[in-house]
């Protein structure tokens, strides 16, 4: 077999197609983006005013620069909203379609899910299940592959943070009873 | 000279089979990372951090600095194969890269690539070994206004010479400034923006912020797109290396181009991604037939990895130096420094040698071993993109999470790196940079020290900041750089008004 023959290839039966409707533009996208750092800009400049922000006998007090990070921040979104308003590009241009949002949720939610499932279970009880379901419901991979796939990595993580490098991680029912 | 016996003591730290095996983990661990998609240099540094908690500062940034070159190295390695840039700063590399595997040739285009990235690396480990003492030493005069100017030029040379939107780059900042004084001021002991919450008591963790604005956001953009790969395998021969090597003296002047404009934007913030696309511009622009760059000329290769893999090492120099990092992964490694105690800046010349030229001469080690380990392994790092990705993501997802709990203990750090996920994925679809936010993040509470302590010597007279010549001047090319854009429009059209009044 020469060099120029393609000798990898990996398929994606998951792919979005092509002509997905877009969900929201980046412009929208853009300006709600906008607004939500200004009220950022707004709570914080109003909690560094609050905690002191001009001078007293021993220098500037503790809110004197990020208030004026606040205003910085208030401003340029500001000027990001206008932008935005303005910009007929952006407002033009998907930001994500259909099919790329099902996609982004399809690992977020799982994500999501993964991060309750530590603080009742544990990390690696959790780890073992977001791997093994990940696998076998997104990837359409054979359970089996995805059941010894998840076990063995759950495995090794746990054999190199809490066993070799004395790391120790958020621990469920699972290892309490197991005397961990 | 001096640096030279330094050098050679860093050896003598370097040179013990523990920091020899730790070094060859962090390499492989790095090409991982670099070949896998949806991870890169910085997510593989912050991810791996905890892996270093319980070793001594000098194993750790070495093992860390490792997997940092292993990234780089294995970055060109999809570039070519697959026509899929690991990171930014590989697109250039995918132009005659990818055409050179199409035509047979992808052994000696990986050949190029690594060796270009070890001469690039190289030169720029040299700039560092000989000029980083010199301006630590230099910058051991520095009081707080001449630092709080440092820090200011940074932060206005991202915002004058960057290539996004300028106000989206002063958000991106801003918001890293402030998220960076979030819990107790380190004054005077007050709490700032926790409102009421235990949890932000401790701050934010700027690696867990990194975790999630880099990690989980990429694997959000990654899901998001076709996951299906064709590329060319490709196995490289002794034979094939050397004659690349060979070849090597007939481009000299490219690779020293490469260099020096890599050194150049590493040093200054213009990042990686400028620096290749500056040097592959540069080298089709000296070619004698520029019409064949894009079509598998082995130039193409050499000159945007020299840049860039120049501009990474050369990021380090800042850090070292004046605790100033150049880019977004060595603000990373700086946040290692941190962890263990460490206080980067000119003081860590004088008071921890032995770690200092031990991370130099790591340098050294770590590009040859790395040279020589991703020539020979090439063909098992490219079939790692034969496992499907679905297995992949959740496998990094939890990596994020185990790096984002470690770092504190905390289970609310996990819950933070999940909505710095989103929001990364947010601000990447929508052009706001994240490097400025991760420097912001880093730097934001000693600019604010060093800010506060000028204030407070000068009685609040903005004047310290030209109360001498040295910081006269580094706060007015600040100054400069920030409305550099202005600038340089005005010059532009001043030039147009006058061409005719000379005609």
């Amino acid at each position: 077999m020469s060099n120029t023959d393609i000798e990898i290839v990996v398929d994606d039966p998951t792919a979005p197609e092509e002509n997905s409707p877009a969900v929201v533009s980046t412009g929208v996208v853009d300006v709600v983006v906008s607004l939500l750092l200004l009220v950022l800009a707004l709570v914080l400049g109003w909690d560094n005013w609050r905690t002191g922000a001009s001078w007293d006998s021993t220098g500037p007090q503790p809110g004197y620069f990020p208030f004026y990070l606040s205003v910085i921040l208030g401003g340029a979104s500001l000027y990001g909203l206008g932008a935005a308003f303005l910009s007929r590009r952006e407002a033009a241009e998907t930001f994500v379609t259909r099919a790329q949002l099902r996609r982004v949720m399809a690992v977020f939610v799982p994500t999501l899910l993964f991060c309750l499932a530590t603080q009742y279970l544990g990390l690696y009880v959790a780890s073992f299940l977001l791997i093994a379901t990940f696998m076998r419901l997104v990837g359409k991979i054979a359970l089996w592959k995805s059941l010894l796939t998840a076990f063995v990595f759950t495995a090794a993580m746990f054999v190199t943070f809490d066993v070799a490098f004395d790391v120790i991680m958020p621990k469920g029912p699972l290892e309490a009873a197991l005397g961990r | 000279m001096e640096a030279f016996g330094l050098l050679l003591h860093g050896f003598a730290v370097l040179l013990t089979w523990k920091t020899l095996l730790l070094m060859m983990v962090g390499l492989v661990l790095g090409i991982f990372v670099g070949v896998l998609p949806g991870l890169g240099g910085p997510n593989g540094v912050a991810i791996l951090l905890p892996l270093t908690f319980t070793m001594d500062p000098t194993s750790a940034i070495v093992m860390l600095s490792c997997i940092y070159w292993g990234a780089l190295f294995g970055g060109a390695i999809t570039s070519i194969l697959f026509n899929i840039p690991g990171e930014a700063w590989s697109v250039a590399t995918t132009f005659d890269g990818y055409p050179m595997a199409q035509q047979g040739r992808a052994a000696e285009a990986l050949t190029a690539a690594f060796t270009s990235s070890f001469i690039g690396s190289l030169v720029a480990v040299l700039l560092i070994t000989f000029l980083a003492p010199m301006i630590s030493s230099f910058a051991l005069k520095f009081g707080p206004p001449e630092f709080f100017a440092v820090y200011l030029l940074t932060f206005c040379s991202f915002v004058g010479l960057g290539r996004e939107a300028k106000h989206k780059t002063v958000i991106s900042m801003s918001l890293g400034l402030l998220l960076a004084g979030v819990g107790m001021d380190t004054v005077s002991g007050q709490l700032r923006m926790t409102f009421g919450s235990a949890e932000l008591l401790r701050g934010i963790n700027f690696l867990v912020a990194v975790i999630g604005l880099f990690g989980i956001s990429e694997i959000l953009l990654t899901m998001e797109e076709r996951l299906a790969l064709r590329g060319h395998a490709a196995g490289i021969s002794l034979r094939v290396v050397l004659s690349v090597w060979k070849d090597l003296p007939k481009y000299w002047v490219t690779l020293l181009r490469s260099s020096v404009i890599g050194c150049w934007l590493g040093i200054t913030p213009g990042g990686a991604i400028a620096a290749s696309f500056m040097g592959y511009n540069l080298a089709k622009r000296f070619a004698k037939d520029p019409e064949s760059f894009g079509k598998g000329r082995i130039e193409g290769v050499f000159a945007p990895e020299t840049a860039a893999h120049a501009s990474g090492t050369s990021a380090l120099l800042p850090m070292l130096a004046l605790g100033i990092p150049g880019s977004g992964t060595a603000a990373i490694l700086l946040g290692g420094l941190m962890v263990w105690g460490l206080n980067p800046g000119p003081l860590l010349f004088v008071e921890h040698k032995d770690f200092v030229w031990g991370l130099i001469a790591s340098m050294y080690l770590g590009n040859v071993v790395g040279l020589v380990l991703v020539l020979t392994t090439v063909p098992i790092f490219a079939s790692i993109l034969r496992v499907p990705f679905a297995a992949v993501a959740p496998m990094i997802v939890v990596s994020c999470a185990i790096g984002a709990y470690a770092i504190q203990n905390a289970m609310f750090d996990i819950w933070l790196m999940l909505g710095f996920g989103v929001v990364g994925y947010v601000f990447k679809k929508i052009g706001i940079p994240l490097a400025p936010f991760t420097l912001a993040l880093v730097l934001g509470n000693r600019a604010e020290d060093a800010f506060r302590l000028s204030m407070i010597g000068s009685g609040g007279d903005m004047k310290v900041f030209w109360s001498n010549g040295l910081v006269g001047t580094i706060t007015t090319l600040a100054i400069v750089l920030l409305f550099w854009p202005v600038i340089d429009k005005a010059f532009v059209g001043l030039g147009r008004l006058l061409r005719p009044a000379r005609a």
